[in-house]
């Protein structure tokens, strides 16, 4: 998948006319002639190609999340409601995850980012995954009771109330 | 019947914290055992405890405990071996001397009237109850004969003499005086007549001679013998050269006389025999007289004279004459009172001379042995008798210690964790053990006298029914002062309040009020330094205080407020200054408080109302105003228990959360109390009929007499005890149809906070904090249960801790004389018999009919403290634990921590295997670490 960045060692690559460098022209031929048509129209291929493919790029990226959501879900369920070690840290990388990934947004849609490739789109689906992410740790976070949501949470160290009367007695028999 | 020898756990390494300390009360009788043998001393004393004390050092050698219901009316040590007893009730109780064990017992009647014991010259034991005379043989407790000498009507004051083969008895019958002679083998009995008929003040019984004192102020003497008994009558005045206003004859017995002493205070002994009476000699000024023994034949007896504060005079008359033989000046602690009793006991000298010994028992309780003019040893029998207890932090450590002893405790420290170490690798020898628990016990830094960082060390104050103070040490349960308030009399209520604790003046030294009652029955204060036990001030109160109430007001100089209700509901304020005067002004219409009158069945409440002229007296006096009665039906409710909670509680939080989260708020209303009433007992024994008896609960707030709750137990008998604590109570009944204690609880809970939700919480917009008044109604909610107890219940406690956030332990104190720590958990009312998982959670165990008490849950472990009367909780400084002191006959101190000690590591912690630990990971962490980089290094150059 690696096409463009990582050039394999017995690839030749016919669509440019360097490698046959070497070898003289064969009689008659006249380089100039043929290359001009054959390298506009071979440019526009390949630059049609790589637009799209980083187009189809992009939106592999942003849908890589819904992947790991199903992943993530299975481990939450299968950590319990509990809280202990393991729990804990499943949920707290379910909810680190999503964020450094958000975090990291324009570094992830960079290398497919040009003029004529959308990734408005990628990155918004993009976002709405990690989101969704986030919350399913959030959800957990709650169902482990780790969010301020009830009132026991905001009163639990409430101090005795201050008594305005006093009062004192005895059994005398 | 409680026997007490044997294991005492307090000397076994793991109970370390806990002391128990064994005492036997105020000594009523006494018999020396001298003959032969281990030299010890039998006594009995007003706690129905029969005890073997070491003559030399005054240690027990045994005792028993026997019912406190039937004080001891007579011991006696019958064919040297036995000690005998008599018991109110009748039982007749033979131990055997060398170890105490019970021989014998018979129970010759069961009426609790008072009787005497003697010890016919037949060695058979002779009981005179009321004009019944019982003979029983002192090999097995056999009865020998009984002569009822008055046909079933009874005989008061009575005095019997023996002479010969004869048994003499004199007693009033009605207002006249009886006098007998009885067959001492055969129990066949004369009634004797007088010449003229009698009507004496005071009489004796003296080796067949009759005298007695009659209103005249003459003495009448007469010769036991023939139907009829000669009276001779002289003149008191006339004998003893001097006019006589009033005089009484002394039941202390004389063989061949008889003590008479005088309102001047003065004593004479006078001799009686055919041709009279006359006077053998005259001791001038009040004497305390002893028992007579019997010496070379001839009698001997000592007299106690008072010299000064400090000295006493022990002089011994003996011989036909009854001259003085023996004279000796002893230094006693002046700290004691008076002499109550002296029991004498004569003994020969290395130089064959004759020496005497005396047993005093003084005012204070306290029982010493004097001999060779001076005190060989003396207990503290007033601490039998302990009724109220305060606690007083001690001084701050001073800041300059000396290098010495900086080193000297470093050495000793490090020293005592090597042996520990060895201990724990199981290398220590035998002798390295022994040393370690001498260590272990007589650490010098429990008994030191400055505050510790855990706040374990303390005093514990103790007021005792003597009218004497005890300060103990935590550490080690020593006396560091006591004092003796003769003014203070024994017959009223006697109570503690902390009258000044200083929070901001740490320097100074807290100081206690003590509360009683002066011998003319009205009030009196008396305040004393915690610290020392100096007296600083006593005042004799011109009324009888009928309770007393600690204000939570403080003067500038920290003392406390306090107010004194007379009988007629008038309020007296101390300390009498200005500025408490206007301190209280401000907060005189907050100021309430009950009377619950049982008799009555009734409770009124009052508020105070307007200052008073005082007139002559002086001090500051207000009226105060009934506001409130309630009243309950006597016929079928009388009072059985009240109960507040504790001033001085500390409560963390007023939230109870659920294992679902929701949150529920504790009712923190200090002026509650709890009130239980039960169907009034018919006085038959067994007339209870389970389908009539009923215990009513009540919560009542004591401000505006508003009943809050009201739960009724059917079959339910008292006693009652209960415990109050924050929002609960636990009380204590015994259920007449299923034959068991049964322990409820009732816990109060404010629902008129519920339904905010968390929005307006965030925002503070429900501020539960505000202060609290009973006049604001709240929506309560109580919840209730009760389980099965499965021991009897003499009184109980509850942990208290320094900030209120660990969980409850409830201290009951069991009729086995122990206390047992109950976790509160134990009596939720939200126990089910199927929790959810949620309540799982929270720790909410699942129901069962009965608490259950575990071995480990006996505070005193294997120890008893005999007559347990009270459990006292204070708050450590570290907020685990709880210092519990238990009180009655014993004292006991221990160290509970009802949710463990989560803050702290155990005494016993080796710290120097903790270090020796880390420096070996450190030494490893190195040297594998050098290691490696030699192998990383080798494996690079291949």
């Amino acid at each position: 998948m690696e096409r463009g960045s990582k050039a394999r060692k017995w690839a030749i690559d016919f669509g440019d006319g360097a490698s046959s460098r070497e070898v003289a022209d064969p009689p008659g031929y006249s380089r100039g002639a043929s290359s001009e048509i054959e390298d506009a129209s071979a440019a526009r291929q390949k630059e049609k190609v790589e637009a799209s493919w980083k187009q189809q790029k992009a939106w592999e990226i942003a849908q890589a999340p819904f992947r790991n959501l199903f992943m993530m879900g299975f481990m939450m369920w299968m950590a319990g409601n509990t809280v202990h070690l393991f729990s804990i840290g499943i949920t707290f990388s379910a909810l680190w995850q999503p964020i450094s990934a958000l975090q990291g947004i324009g570094k992830v849609f960079e290398p497919y980012k040009d003029a004529r490739t959308d990734v408005l789109m990628p990155k918004l689906l993009f976002i709405a995954m990690n989101l969704v992410a986030l919350g399913m740790g959030l959800w957990k976070l709650n169902s482990l009771g780790l969010l301020p949501t009830h009132a026991s949470d905001w009163v639990s160290s409430l101090p005795p109330p201050q008594m305005v009367e006093f009062s004192g007695g005895v059994l005398s028999s | 019947m409680l026997s007490s020898k044997g294991w005492d756990p307090c000397l076994e390494t793991s109970f370390l914290h806990c002391r128990h300390q064994e005492y036997i009360g105020k000594v009523t009788h006494a018999v020396f055992q001298t003959a032969s043998g281990k030299k010890r001393v039998i006594v009995a004393t007003e706690k129905s405890v029969v005890a073997s004390l070491n003559l030399r050092s005054g240690e027990i050698f045994w005792r028993q405990v026997l019912e406190e219901s039937e004080p001891i009316d007579g011991l006696q040590v019958a064919l040297g071996k036995y000690a005998v007893s008599l018991s109110r009730g009748g039982s007749l109780r033979s131990f055997h001397l060398p170890d105490g064990s019970l021989i014998w017992e018979t129970s010759l009647y069961t009426s609790p009237s008072p009787a005497q014991l003697f010890l016919l010259p037949s060695d058979d034991l002779l009981v005179l109850k009321q004009g019944i005379v019982y003979v029983v043989s002192s090999a097995d407790g056999r009865l020998l004969w009984t002569a009822d000498l008055l046909d079933e009507s009874r005989l008061a004051q009575t005095s019997l003499s023996f002479e010969g083969k004869n048994i003499y008895v004199a007693g009033f019958s009605g207002s006249s005086i009886a006098l007998f002679r009885i067959d001492a083998s055969t129990g066949a009995f004369t009634t004797l007549k007088t010449t003229e008929p009698l009507n004496p003040s005071s009489f004796v019984l003296s080796s067949g001679v009759f005298a007695a004192l009659d209103t005249q102020g003459d003495i009448v003497t007469g010769l036991m013998e023939g139907e009829v008994v000669e009276l001779q009558k002289t003149s008191l005045a006339t004998l003893l050269d001097s006019p006589v206003s009033s005089a009484q004859l002394l039941p202390d017995k004389i063989p061949g006389g008889c003590v008479l002493s005088t309102d001047g205070g003065s004593i004479f002994v006078l001799g009686l025999d055919k041709k009279g009476v006359e006077v053998l000699q005259q001791i001038q000024g009040p004497a305390v007289v002893s028992n007579s023994i019997v010496l070379d034949g001839t009698f001997a007896q000592s007299f106690l004279q008072r010299v000064n504060s400090k000295e006493i005079r022990v002089r011994v008359l003996s011989g036909k004459e009854w001259i003085e033989t023996a004279e000796e000046t002893v230094e006693v602690d002046p700290n004691k009172g008076g002499v109550q009793k002296v029991f004498m006991n004569a003994y020969i000298k290395t130089d064959r001379s004759r020496g005497f010994r005396v047993l005093i028992v003084g005012q204070d309780h306290s029982l010493a042995l004097l001999q060779q003019g001076k005190v060989v040893w003396s207990r503290e029998e007033a601490l039998a008798s302990v009724v109220d207890t305060l606690t007083a932090e001690l001084p701050l450590e001073k800041a300059g210690v000396s290098v010495a002893e900086v080193e000297h405790d470093l050495y000793e420290w490090l020293k005592g964790h090597v042996l520990r170490l060895k201990s724990t690798l199981m290398l220590a020898t035998a002798e390295e053990q022994t040393a370690l628990q001498a260590l272990r016990l007589n650490n010098a830094d429990k008994t030191k006298m400055t505050r510790d960082h855990n706040g374990f060390r303390k005093l514990i104050v103790v007021l005792t029914s003597s009218g004497k103070l005890f300060a103990l040490h935590t550490g080690n349960g020593g006396i560091v002062w006591s004092r003796f308030i003769p003014e203070l009399s024994t017959k009223g209520s006697l109570k503690l309040y902390p009258w000044r604790i200083p929070h901001k003046h740490v320097d100074e030294n807290p100081v206690a009020l003590v509360l009683g009652s002066s011998h003319d029955g009205t009030g009196f204060a008396a305040w004393v330094d915690m610290l020392t036990g100096s007296v600083q001030e006593t005042l004799a109160l011109p009324y009888s205080v009928k309770l007393a109430l600690a204000l939570p007001l403080v003067d500038s100089s920290e003392r406390r407020l306090h107010l004194l209700i007379d009988d007629q509901n008038k309020a007296h304020l101390y300390p009498t200054s200005d500025e408490s005067l206007s301190l209280f002004e401000k907060y005189m219409q907050n100021v309430y408080f009950y009377i619950a009158d049982k008799g009555a069945g009734q409770i009124e409440g009052y508020n105070i109302k307007s200052q008073i002229d005082s007139g002559e007296e002086g001090g500051l006096v207000f009226l105060s105003q009934k506001i409130w009665s309630v009243l309950f039906p006597k016929d079928s409710e009388t009072i059985a228990a009240i109960t507040t909670r504790r001033a001085d509680e500390m409560v963390h939080t007023q939230a109870k959360v659920l294992g679902n989260r929701d949150v529920w708020y504790k009712y923190l209303n200090k002026n509650m109390v709890f009130v239980a009433t039960v169907t009034p007992q018919d006085s038959r024994v067994g007339a209870a009929n389970p389908e009539e008896t009923w215990l009513v609960a009540y919560l009542i707030d004591s401000v505006t007499g508003q009943i809050l709750h009201r739960v009724s137990h059917a079959h339910a008998q008292g006693p009652v005890h209960a415990v109050f604590s924050e929002n609960w109570v636990v009380y204590c009944y015994f259920n007449v149809r299923n034959h068991r204690h049964e322990m409820s609880v009732l816990e109060v809970y404010d629902k008129s906070a519920d339904g905010k939700d968390v929005l307006q919480l965030m925002l503070g917009r429900y501020n539960a904090s505000v202060p609290f008044s009973s006049f604001s109604p709240r929506n309560l909610e109580v919840k209730g249960q009760s389980y099965f107890f499965p021991s009897t219940v003499r009184t109980m406690s509850v942990t208290f801790t320094a900030r209120g956030i660990t969980g409850k332990q409830i201290l009951v104190g069991t009729i086995g004389n122990q206390v047992i720590a109950l976790d509160k958990r134990f009596l939720d009312p939200r126990r089910s018999a199927d929790p959810t998982p949620m309540e799982r959670e929270e720790g909410v165990i699942p129901l069962s009919e009965g608490l259950p008490v575990f071995p480990q849950s006996y505070l005193t472990h294997a120890a008893r403290v005999e007559e347990l009367r009270g459990i006292i909780s204070v708050p450590a400084r570290l907020e685990s634990t709880c210092l519990v002191f238990a009180y009655g006959i014993d004292l006991f101190f221990t160290r509970t921590a009802p949710s463990r000690t989560y803050d702290s590591l155990t005494e016993d912690f080796s710290y120097a295997l903790l270090l020796i630990t880390i420096v070996v990971l450190v030494v490893a962490i190195a040297v594998s670490m050098v290691l490696s980089q030699r192998k990383e290094l080798r494996e690079k150059w291949k």
